[in-house]
């Protein structure tokens, strides 16, 4: 046996099939569903409701119009909190990218933005704001700023100084070289940070409504869970986690494979064409 | 003219290859000398490259051959002496081709023109022409470069370097890696495209053979930056059979072990 043929299966073989994938994710799901129901036969509904009571909770919930305001309340906040960091974090990226002095100085601070817990910036921020979707956006702003930044900054340091060099043989101008060579490689940085940065911004959003907004998912689940209205706090959650799913795969994952076909798996397994 | 001490051939004259007065050349080098970061890349080297003609560049790693080509294209100035370039109509062919990952072939050519062509579909259209022109399969435009050959990716770059309608081409050591055919099958293309859009070209290589199919002109640089023989050739590329090209390799690689086996430590034929 040599070593190549039992690493060879890293090398990733042919894509699964669609049937094959929808029934290998198929029996994922079930079982977590039987778990689910098993568990709720064994215990109280205050501690584990039946998937059908919470099936039922989130009906009521939606048929009721609370779930779909708060749903784009929350959508609405994340939206906010995203693009503020967005700009915030690319505008210092792109400073400590391009100037040292600037890197060494807001490096470290950024770092320690970084290890400040989400909790604490919720805390502060209710402290700062009071209750309220401006605390929500503030805490969601402050968390991705690090990360946005972080990316910026390596898409700029590793900018391949042959490509440069390369753009300048051809004469480029400043912004013909901006768009065509800095800009693409950027966003090889920045859209999968940005991936990330979502999930994160959508998790941040629940956590600091439960604790300080009158409104949105996390306010939802916060009173559910004080009325002790077990059901009702799972179909939030469900909530919270259907919409962030159907965001990342109906929105987030197609506009990454549009702006980076190049990275898409056929671009490096697929078949190379020889001439 | 102060050529370097080494010894230098007589130039053989031209053939009359090309009809009317001597064509005025695309560049030329007077006396220049190169020093980066403290070391002297390059000392007292004198050249000129004239439209319709390849000249090929040899000599060991390190001597300074990227830097010639640096130097003709404008990316650096000389430490001393002059060099007259034609600035604007020069292109550039990297040996590692440096293709942007993120567009496919065509937009890798079309890109070439971006600053001579602002009309995108003008760019576009005259990318995909210039792809057939470098042999590219048509069908095969809209890959990326991680999903083609050495070969392929040799050919975009190539077709990339047109698109800026350069009259000086510059290419350093654009088909290494590729196998005898490929190698060959570009070699006779550059040629061609030298000929019938009357470029200048200095084609920087390792390979004797190459140099002695394709070239006009031989110059070498030895290990310490110095040009150190000149070996121009009777017959037209198209001229020379397999014999002439081999007796042209063996006739340098003595030139190169009569300065000194190691001075241009070159890959014998």
């Amino acid at each position: 046996m040599t070593t190549s043929t039992s690493i060879s299966r890293f090398r990733g073989g042919s894509p699964p099939g669609l049937l094959k994938r929808l029934v290998w994710s198929g029996v994922g799901l079930s079982s977590l569903l039987l778990l689910w129901w098993l568990g709720s036969l064994a215990l109280s509904p205050i501690a584990l409701p039946s998937p059908l009571e919470t099936l039922a909770a989130l009906v009521r919930i939606l048929l009721d119009g609370v779930a779909l305001s708060y749903l784009l309340e929350t959508a609405f906040r994340v939206l906010c909190g995203f693009l503020a960091a967005l700009a915030i974090g690319s505008l210092l990226g792109l400073g400590a990218g391009f100037s040292v002095p600037l890197r060494l100085a807001v490096g470290p601070l950024l770092s320690m933005m970084l290890a400040v817990p989400p909790i604490a910036w919720v805390v502060l921020s209710l402290l700062w704001f009071g209750l309220g979707g401006q605390a929500v956006i503030f805490t969601i702003a402050v968390a991705l700023v690090p990360i946005v930044f972080l990316a910026v900054v390596q898409g700029v340091r590793t900018l391949d100084p042959a490509l440069v060099e390369m753009a300048e043989s051809f004469r480029l101008t400043l912004l013909g070289f901006l768009r065509e060579v800095m800009l693409p490689h950027l966003l090889s940085y920045l859209v999968p940070a940005l991936v990330t940065a979502f999930g994160i911004a959508w998790k941040v959003a629940v956590m600091a409504e439960l604790l300080g907004a009158h409104s949105g998912i996390g306010s939802g689940l916060a009173t559910a869970r004080s009325n002790l209205d077990t059901a009702e706090s799972f179909a939030w959650i469900l909530l919270a986690v259907g919409s962030f799913l159907a965001v990342q795969y109906g929105v987030i994952q197609p506009l990454y494979r549009k702006l980076e076909p190049w990275r898409e798996p056929v671009a490096r397994t697929g078949p190379q064409v020889t001439s | 003219m102060t050529l370097s001490s080494k010894p230098t051939p007589t130039p053989t004259p031209t053939p009359a290859r090309f009809a009317g007065p001597l064509p005025e050349a695309l560049a030329t080098l007077r006396a220049v000398s190169v020093a980066l970061g403290g070391r002297r890349i390059l000392k007292d080297v004198d050249l000129a490259v004239e439209p319709a003609r390849l000249v090929a560049v040899i000599g060991p790693s390190g001597c300074g051959k990227t830097t010639l080509l640096r130097l003709l294209a404008g990316l650096i100035e000389p430490s001393s002496g002059r060099v007259r370039s034609c600035g604007e109509r020069t292109a550039f062919v990297f040996q590692d081709h440096r293709l942007l990952p993120w567009r496919t072939a065509l937009g890798n050519v079309a890109f070439g023109a971006v600053s001579t062509a602002p009309d995108r579909r003008e760019r576009t259209a005259q990318a995909a022409r210039l792809l057939t022109e470098c042999g590219f399969p048509a069908g095969s435009n809209g890959l990326y470069p991680a999903q083609l050959s050495g070969g392929m990716r040799a050919r975009v770059a190539l077709a990339r370097a047109l698109a800026a309608e350069p009259q000086l081409l510059l290419l350093d050591e654009p088909f290494n890696g590729l196998d005898l055919q490929m190698r060959r099958s570009l070699q006779d293309r550059l040629r061609a495209l030298v000929e019938r859009r009357g470029l200048g070209a200095v084609l920087v290589t390792h390979d004797l053979l190459e140099a002695a199919r394709i070239a006009d002109q031989v110059v070498a640089i030895t290990s310490d930056g110095r040009l150190a023989c000149r070996e121009t050739f009777d017959l037209s590329p198209a001229d020379r059979d397999g014999d002439a090209v081999q007796a042209a390799a063996r006739r340098l690689l003595l030139k190169s072990e009569t300065l000194g086996s190691d001075t241009l430590g070159l890959d014998q034929a």
